[in-house]
């Protein structure tokens, strides 16, 4: 009889211990995979369109740029950035996800579960309907405020109820401020007539990005994300929980507030090229999790490619599935991540 | 002993009285409301002018304005008013779950994403057949309700109710995804269509909608408060329920079926208006107290009531364009759900 639990208990154990390890080799293989499958990815997509171009021009196009051919500038001024402003909101979102969910142990963590989103998004409402003619990078500044107050007032809201902080509660919270807010930037939006200004904000869509937001933005996300390599240590050890971290001697209220202004950054510069385009930051996390560990160390450069991979298939996609007319990048995300969010809140055991 | 139990007696009494007082009130108030959007628009109608086309005696551009655009749109106003906060009362007492609302759990966004099928098929929208729609849209509410039910069970826990309340936002968000994809396949020109629906728009506007709107509403609405005493003793909780004699699980069958119907048809001619279930019923509450003999009613009216303002206010503020009811509604709407969020316990 006891033999028996014990074999019954063996393989179960065994299982836990290598969910729990780290897979460092996994974890590079991932980013080796990721990026030469994104490099394929990034080809495809520059490739494929409207009208059809050959890899060759390409290559061309990029290389031996030359303005007379048609081709060339179909490239250099519609593809290209939106293929690498892909790569960078998808980036951004996805670290962004890890970060929370890491941080705050929540599984249902998501910039766009969460209002942060939403925030940036009616931020820039604000921006085009008063201040018209701020540059991008004011802009930028601008949805990083919003993002900052979307999310304080959803986690103050959850904070605040009896029983406290579930992870369910902050996405309700969330769902009821993006209603709010998605309503008030439409009301924004007709009292101002600047409907077509933000019309990419509510189907979410990279078709618009262009070179001098690409050129704005990348500093920013380029240094929060190595902010957060730098920090994955620190939260590798919150993610064991708060008073482990403490214990283990780490300043937790610092760690916490770098990594909330990396999100912060992150989500708010993403929103203003592409929108509020959700789901990225749930999905992509959990399923690198599942891939590499629990060591953020390697979770969060992983989640970037993998995010990046994702957002550039999405897009293509949202390019191809009906010809002729674009899908917005955002419901083809969601219509994947619904499922996985659903899969996600029935799940009994919460593994971060 | 005998002084109390009259005292118990003058207590339901009053509260009764009460009550009658409250729905008086709202009903003065829903007809002050009416008159005063018979008024708003881009052109204007002075009262006089209002009582003369009235009576049949003005211009036939005052009458094509009043009794072809504004009438039937009040009327479509308060009659999905109505709807959508006695479903939402139903809701909240079958689920036994304060943040209950078919636009929050999902059940609007089903209906919605039917209609939208039905309407592609028709090269212009208005040519869909009208009577159809409710129906239409009361299967996709129907099915949507049954999955929501299904992917929040679960055994050995049943329902819990926030778990219940995730799963609708998570499909409500699945099913506007969905309803862009389709409708971008089907008919480009739809998007325009699909864009204001989700905003909430009341956009069947004329007679036949209320036609087709007004069956659903007049046999489901007094069915739902003809079963009010079931709901009484359903809200006491399963098991007291059944042991008062009532048969629980068929019960809530019926009522949720009345609760999604009601929701269906009412989206179905107008947009995705949410929180008007959540609102209104909660209002009721505090006025007239948890009896649903009052309570149904008082959240029919409070309901019409939000409804009608919302659309008057929304066609007002921003003339010539109007903002649709359902982002007026949501204004007033959210602040109020995470209010309510913030006081639960969980």
């Amino acid at each position: 009889m006891s033999q028996q639990t014990a074999t019954g208990t063996g393989p179960l154990r065994r299982q836990n211990e290598v969910k729990l390890r780290s897979r460092p080799w996994a974890a590079t293989l991932i980013l080796v995979g990721g990026l030469i499958a994104l490099a394929l990815g990034i080809a495809v997509s520059v490739s494929f369109g409207a009208a059809d171009i050959k890899l060759p021009v390409v290559w061309n196009a990029i290389f031996h740029f030359n303005p007379d051919i048609t081709d060339h500038q179909i490239i250099r001024e519609l593809r290209l950035p939106r293929v690498l402003g892909g790569v960078m909101i998808g980036a951004s979102f996805a670290v962004a996800g890890a970060i929370m969910q890491g941080m705050t142990r929540n599984p249902l963590a998501d910039s766009g579960l969460m209002g942060i989103n939403s925030g940036a998004g009616f931020a820039l409402a604000l921006v085009f309907a008063f201040m018209p003619n701020l540059p991008f990078m004011g802009l930028i500044l601008y949805a990083f405020a919003g993002a900052g107050a979307g999310a304080a007032v959803v986690y103050g809201i959850g904070s605040l109820a009896k029983g406290g902080l579930t992870p369910e509660r902050l996405v309700l919270a969330g769902a009821a401020l993006s209603a709010l807010l998605s309503a008030l930037s439409e009301g924004v939006a007709l009292y101002f007539k600047i409907g077509q200004d933000l019309a990419f904000w509510y189907a979410g869509g990279i078709a618009g990005t262009k070179w001098f937001q690409l050129k704005i933005m990348f500093p920013w996300v380029f240094v929060a994300i190595l902010g957060a390599i730098a920090l994955s240590r620190s939260i590798t050890m919150l993610s064991l929980g708060e008073d482990i971290a403490k214990g283990l001697g780490q300043r937790t209220g610092l760690v916490k507030l770098a990594g909330a202004l990396i999100v912060l950054v992150l989500a708010g510069s993403s929103v203003s090229v592409v929108g509020a385009v959700g789901f990225i930051g749930l999905i992509i996390p959990h399923l690198t999790r599942y891939l590499v560990g629990v060591d953020y160390r390697w979770i969060i450069p992983c989640s970037a490619v993998l995010g990046s991979l994702l957002v550039v298939l999405a897009d293509l996609t949202a390019r191809t599935i009906i010809p002729q007319h674009e899908t917005p990048l955002g419901a083809i995300l969601a219509l994947i991540g619904v499922p996985f969010f659903l899969y996600l809140a029935r799940k009994e055991r919460r593994e971060l | 002993m005998k002084v109390r139990k009259q005292k118990a007696i003058s207590f339901d009494e009053a509260r009764r009285r009460r009550g009658l007082q409250v729905l008086a009130v709202l009903s003065a108030l829903i007809a002050a409301v009416f008159v005063i959007s018979m008024n708003t628009g881009y052109i204007h109608l002075t009262p006089p002018q209002l009582l003369h086309t009235l009576l049949g005696r003005g211009t036939d551009k005052q009458e094509l304005i009043l009794f072809d655009f504004r009438l039937p749109r009040i009327v479509i106003s308060i009659l999905i008013g109505a709807g959508l906060a006695v479903s939402g009362a139903v809701m909240q007492g079958v689920f036994r779950n304060d943040l209950a609302d078919p636009g929050i759990l999902g059940i609007n966004a089903g209906a919605g994403l039917m209609v939208m099928l039905l309407v592609s098929f028709y090269p212009a929208t208005t040519a869909a057949p009208v009577f159809m729609l409710p129906l239409v849209a009361f299967v996709g509410a129907a099915c949507t309700a049954a999955m929501i039910y299904a992917l929040a069970y679960k055994r050995h826990e049943g329902i819990s109710p926030i778990r219940l309340l995730l799963t609708g936002v998570a499909v409500a968000a699945g099913m506007s995804a969905a309803m862009i994809v389709l409708t971008l396949r089907l008919d480009p020109d739809k998007y325009q269509f699909v864009a204001t629906w989700l905003a909430g728009s009341i956009w069947g506007t004329s007679w036949k909608f209320v036609l087709s709107l007004l069956p659903w509403i007049l046999i489901l609405l007094p069915y739902v408060i003809y079963k009010a005493r079931v709901m009484n003793v359903l809200n006491l909780g399963d098991q007291t329920a059944t042991g008062l004699g009532a048969a629980v699980t068929k019960e809530q069958f019926r009522l949720l079926g009345a609760a999604v119907g009601l929701a269906a048809a009412s989206v179905a001619v107008s947009g995705g208006i949410g929180f008007v279930g959540l609102v209104g019923p909660h209002l009721a509450r505090r006025l007239v107290g948890p009896k649903h003999q009052l309570m149904l009613p008082a959240s029919a009216l409070l309901g019409s009531l939000l409804v009608l303002t919302a659309d008057t206010i929304g066609r007002w503020i921003l003339q010539p364009s109007e903002i649709p009811a359902g982002i007026v509604v949501a204004v007033i709407g959210a602040p109020y759900f995470l209010y309510l969020l913030a006081r639960t316990r969980s």
